[in-house]
């Protein structure tokens, strides 16, 4: 029977399946950072269980990391929390990236970036934006950290079948229109929660365009419209992305994998239960208005009259009128960051806007690289002068702003352009308001002092 | 591994919003403790900091059931948030849908996360709001929320809803597994990638 490729990844994954239960499903790779791991490890410890595959398992630390002065800079709790992590990897002989690492950084950057992140497999972390993993044609989904103990201990989760959709998107990208504007389109239309329940798959000849980076970042988001994964089938942008990755299969066990890999795409007559067609090359440039990322609309409109209760307090929290061009929104903070949009075609695309511009002299901006060895690939090519010279500042990798669980965070009442995935009530700092956006958009917020029209500065 | 659960009965608490996200239900400064417990003062932290917050209301005090609009729990994948509103009081939480990584966390803490049409859990806010001492019995045995002249059935997956009953342990149930699991491992490919089980970070 023609079968999906979410159909495919999960079939292959099940360890056991029996009537009335969920299915036990095999994990390729168990993600844990520091913040959602701490209760599992002591759960484990507390039922004398162990570590069973400390081989698929990878830590690091990213979201409570500080961006500057290293490790001791963070506060007590959190320097707390990272050693707690150190300790746990130590006791059961997983590998750690930590802070000072070449490979430390947001655990859905360094994934890829390894080559640990691979067509194929079953990846999990405790975090939501595992989906990110996706864009390599793998299952990747987010859990809890009841769940990241069970894999910790049986490296098997068991889950209920889900059901696909297909998202495609068709047409040319228009100048100044990247990957983060097809998935905010995409959420403005359907809203928070219509992926509930579903692994959606993103296709069609626009997303085959796309850099891994794009993919990345438009599978990131598939959960902030509710979809437990996201994913893109594997092909050669794929390919020739993993080869060479320090965890990448050589030789004779890289054809193999090829052949393997090759295969992983839904079927010709595949049925989804839900098609969704995007046309990209009428999209513009997105910015979100409202305290969820479904609140969003193209730069070129205006802040629309609510249409619910949850419009009115979004207004009341982001203190917008409807009708205000969105365009004329003063900023004072520009974030570049997280794992939707911090990765080095992120940087490049940002510092292309910024070169030779100088930051409004009203706003803080600053550059949160998603990885230390991101960082070091800007640095090398000169994207941190690019930065610095315009006025940013350039920091350590993490989550950083993305969150706030570290000091960089907004002030009450402090409006950010930010390219990172959440514009929830006070996500980047209690009382913080925050507008979702691409990085060159954020980089003309930046330059201009307000929401703008990147295509008006290139 | 949460005890077993059969109902809840009490007061409702009503929290009429959409979209409720985990980032609102625990904030991130309190998501740096290490223990599973001691966050019920943070719920809903700054919400309740502006004041006059439904949840502090003296008449509300005590509540075990949440009654909450649609899509509660989306965002993070914390499961601080099921352990903020357990330890705030709460045993059930009724809304017309939950984010999916939300309503696993719940489970897995024994919170009953109930799904009811919109138009019922409409009543129960508006019963809740007129009626601050109303009851309910959420009634995982018997499949449904009932009060006073009212009782809404609803679905639960069958797997869920048994664990929840005897109050298994995931882990021991999986362990029984242990040769399909091994019989998995022995026949996965070779290429797929693994760590050398050694701190890494030492190395680089
Ligand atoms: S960058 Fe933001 S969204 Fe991504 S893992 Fe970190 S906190 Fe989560």
């Amino acid at each position: 029977m023609a079968r999906t490729l979410a159909q495919k990844l999960w079939d292959a994954h099940v360890v056991r399946s029996a009537p009335g239960e969920p299915d036990l499903l095999f994990v390729d790779l168990h993600l844990v950072h520091e913040v959602t791991s701490p209760q599992a490890f002591e759960g484990l410890r507390m039922a004398g269980r162990h570590v069973r595959r400390p081989d698929l398992t990878v830590a690091t630390m990213d979201h409570n990391v500080p961006t500057r002065g290293g490790v001791k800079a963070a506060d007590e709790l959190s320097r707390k929390q990272m050693d707690v992590l150190v300790e746990n990897c130590r006791a059961e002989g997983i590998a750690l990236h930590q802070i000072g690492s070449r490979a430390q950084g947001i655990v859905h950057v360094i994934g890829p970036e390894l080559g640990l992140t691979q067509p194929g497999m079953l990846i999990v972390c405790g975090d939501s934006h595992t989906s990110t993993h996706g864009a390599f044609g793998a299952l990747a989904f987010g859990i809890g950290t009841s769940e990241v103990e069970i894999v910790l201990a049986t490296q098997c989760l068991p889950q209920k079948r889900q059901g696909d959709l297909a998202v495609t998107v068709s047409g040319d990208l228009p100048v100044g229109v990247t990957a983060k504007d097809i998935v905010l389109g995409l959420i403005g239309r359907t809203g928070t929660s219509a992926g509930q329940g579903h692994l959606v798959e993103y296709r069609g000849p626009t997303i085959r365009g796309l850099s891994m980076e794009g993919r990345m970042t438009i599978c990131n988001m598939s959960i902030e419209w509710g979809a437990k994964a996201g994913m893109v089938a594997p092909d050669e942008t794929t390919f020739a992305y993993v080869e060479g990755k320090p965890h990448a299969p050589t030789g004779a066990a890289w054809e193999k994998a090829l052949d393997h890999w090759r295969s992983l795409r839904s079927d010709d007559g595949a049925v989804f239960d839900g098609e969704i067609e995007v046309d990209a090359s009428a999209l513009e440039p997105h910015v979100t208005w409202g305290t969820t990322p479904a609140q969003v609309a193209p730069v070129t409109g205006r802040v629309p009259s609510p249409h619910s209760e949850t419009d009115e307090r979004a207004l009341r929290y982001m203190d917008l009128k409807p009708g205000v061009a969105l365009a004329d929104i003063a900023i004072d903070r520009v974030f570049i960051g997280s794992c939707t949009n911090a990765r080095l075609e992120d940087l490049r695309a940002a510092a292309g806007v910024i070169h030779g511009r100088h930051v409004h002299p009203k706003v803080r901006a600053m550059v949160v690289p998603g990885s230390t060895s991101v960082k070091l690939a800007a640095e090398k090519e000169g994207l941190d002068a690019v930065f610095k010279a315009a006025g940013f500042e350039w920091r350590n990798a993490g989550c950083s702003m993305c969150l706030g669980m570290n000091p960089d965070i907004l002030a009450p009442g402090e409006r950010c352009a930010s390219t990172s995935n959440r514009n929830f009530e006070g996500r980047q700092g209690s009382g913080g308001r925050t507008h979702l956006m691409s990085p060159p958009m954020a980089a003309a917020a930046a330059i201009t002092g307000h929401l703008v029209d990147v295509r008006e500065l290139i | 591994m949460p005890a077993p659960i059969k109902r809840v009965e009490g007061r409702m608490a009503p929290l009429d919003l959409a979209d409720v996200d985990t980032d609102q239900i625990i904030p991130k400064q309190f998501l740096k403790r290490i223990e599973r417990t001691g966050y019920g003062p943070f719920l809903f932290y700054d919400w309740r900091a502006r004041g006059d917050f439904v949840l502090d209301r003296p008449e509300h005090a005590g509540a075990r059931v949440l009654v909450a609009g649609a899509n509660f729990g989306c965002g993070s994948s914390r499961e601080h948030a099921p352990w903020a509103l357990r330890d705030f009081g709460f045993r059930a939480i009724i809304a017309p849908s939950f984010a999916d990584i939300f309503r696993g966390n719940c489970y897995k803490t024994g919170l009953l996360a109930v799904t009811l049409p919109e138009s019922q859990v409409r009543h129960l806010i508006d019963l809740v709001t007129e009626d601050p001492t109303a009851m309910v019995v959420v009634d995982l045995e018997g499949q449904e929320v009932r009060g006073d002249g009212f009782s809404y059935p609803f679905e639960i997956d069958a797997f869920p809803r048994e664990m929840l009953l005897k109050g298994f342990d995931d882990i021991s149930l999986i362990e029984r597994r242990e040769q399909e699991i091994a019989a998995y491992e022995e026949a996965r490919a070779e290429w797929l990638p693994a760590v050398p089980a050694v701190s890494q970070s030492r190395r680089n």
